[in-house]
């Protein structure tokens, strides 16, 4: 089996690659790239994504050809995609982070700064929070519900649709921190970062 | 809710660990990867790194202790000292560090923080204030504190959070090393001041300091050295400490 990391310079993906082989060990061929060829002939995609969402909506659009690859590998081939935080993020409509931009829209809805309550939260929301598992979804497999993830981000996730929310955390309000639809699944923590309970939901992904 | 972080932070010289855990089984007492995954294994919200290499030509150790780290610890990973540019923090991240804390080319230059955060997202970028009381204000030193740059700390907190900063590292000079715990009117009048993490550093001595970091001090993590070294405090104890005191931490 091959799991593609997608590689569109969206900044720091270390960590990403880093777990990811630590958890495929030999089992499973972990790639890095943004050809869309090779991800075309992926099993599995993981999406990261780091900095803005207008940031790394660019970098994405930058690469020839590399959303029309999503998009198919997606919405028409539907194999298994994780999105991590700015990532997930990117299945909305739109962002507006810096300034309105248009994203993948494969799950509708919006993102929005988190609401700090004049000052009241701190942001960027940094840190270990707990998580509240609100369905079942097939990567919290052996996760306990209000495990502790690692979460840095500013902006929140509001998909239309509740049924697609998987997973929340309270912060000011209860923000969104994973989702599940069919074959798309997102989470607003880094389980790159999240010590054994990511490196479990690694292991659920690819395991699917 | 969102838990308050407890961050080790190790020394690190030529790539070796200058003040380390001194624990009977290690195998290699001076070994930093081997003591971050202690730290990790123990319960450790993040992992510290300062680098305090003097020689330009021994500069490149910390990569290769960065990227052998990386593949080891699954919590994030700061690492600062001697940054110096944006090309400097992007071999750090690129070696698999998780945040890079800038400290002096922050007060020389502006330019670094405004580029790299707005180049790799703010979430990496930590600014690391070195603060030492002067009347009834508080001075940025720089230089690992050898230079004195005048300026205001609490105003310079402020233009650091504008500039485009994730979190603030603020040590006070006047505490660090002495074991007599944060300062703590410095820590909370900084915190109040700004709207993004700060973590306190500088001067702890035991676990009530840790305490007090947070309750009054406002940090959102406290940052410690020496009382994890030598095995004085593990990670745990400290957490449990915190837990009993109605702090929340990941346990």
């Amino acid at each position: 089996m091959n799991v593609t990391i997608v590689d569109y310079k969206s900044g720091n993906i270390s960590s990403v690659i880093n777990s990811f082989r630590e958890v495929a060990k030999e089992k499973v061929n972990i790639e890095v790239t943004s050809n869309p060829n090779k991800i075309k002939s992926s099993d599995k995609i993981v999406l990261p994504g780091q900095g803005s969402f207008k940031s790394c909506v660019e970098a994405l659009n930058n690469i020839d050809g590399l959303s029309d690859t999503l998009n198919e590998f997606t919405l028409i081939n539907k194999k298994p995609l994780l999105g991590i935080c700015v990532g997930l993020q990117m299945f909305a409509d739109i962002g507006y982070e810096e300034t309105e931009t248009k994203g993948l829209g494969w799950i509708s809805g919006k993102v929005s700064k988190i609401d700090n309550q004049d000052g009241k939260f701190k942001l960027p929301h940094i840190g270990w929070n707990e998580i509240t598992i609100v369905k079942d979804s097939k990567i919290f497999k052996d996760i306990e519900n209000n495990s502790h993830m690692y979460f840095v981000h500013s902006y929140e996730f509001v998909p239309n649709d509740k049924k697609v929310i998987s997973a929340t955390t309270d912060y000011s309000t209860k923000v969104v921190c994973s989702v599940e639809k069919e074959n798309i699944f997102g989470t607003q923590f880094h389980p790159e970062k999240s010590d054994k309970s990511g490196l479990k939901i690694i292991n659920n992904f690819i395991s699917l | 809710m969102l838990k308050n972080r407890i961050i080790p932070c190790l020394d690190v010289k030529n790539g070796r660990v200058v003040k380390g855990i001194n624990f009977v089984d290690l195998k290699d007492a001076g070994d930093p990867v081997e003591q971050a995954k202690i730290y990790s294994d123990g319960g450790a919200d993040e992992i510290c790194f300062l680098d305090i290499t003097a020689s330009n030509e021994n500069r490149d150790t910390i990569y290769d202790v960065v990227k052998k780290t990386s593949k080891k610890c699954f919590v994030p990973l700061t690492v600062g000292g001697g940054v110096r540019s944006v090309e400097d923090i992007n071999k750090l991240l690129n070696c698999g560090a998780d945040k890079v804390s800038i400290n002096t080319s922050a007060v020389e230059n502006s330019k670094v923080v405004i580029d790299s955060s707005k180049k790799f997202g703010s979430q990496c970028i930590v600014v690391a204030i070195d603060a030492k009381k002067n009347g009834d204000k508080w001075e940025v030193f720089t230089h690992g504190g050898r230079n004195n740059s005048g300026i205001d700390a609490l105003e310079y907190a402020e233009q650091m959070e504008k500039n485009g900063a994730g979190e603030l590292l603020v040590t006070s000079m006047d505490r660090d090393g002495t074991q007599v715990g944060y300062d703590i009117d410095l820590m909370s009048k900084i915190s109040s001041k700004v709207n993004i993490p700060v973590i306190a550093s500088g001067g702890v001595g035991n676990l009530d300091h840790l305490v007090d970091g947070i309750k009054l001090g406002k940090a959102s993590a406290v940052l410690a050295a020496s009382i994890f070294h030598y095995g004085k405090h593990s990670v745990k104890e400290a957490k449990d400490y915190l837990d009993s005191k109605g702090i929340p931490v990941r346990i």
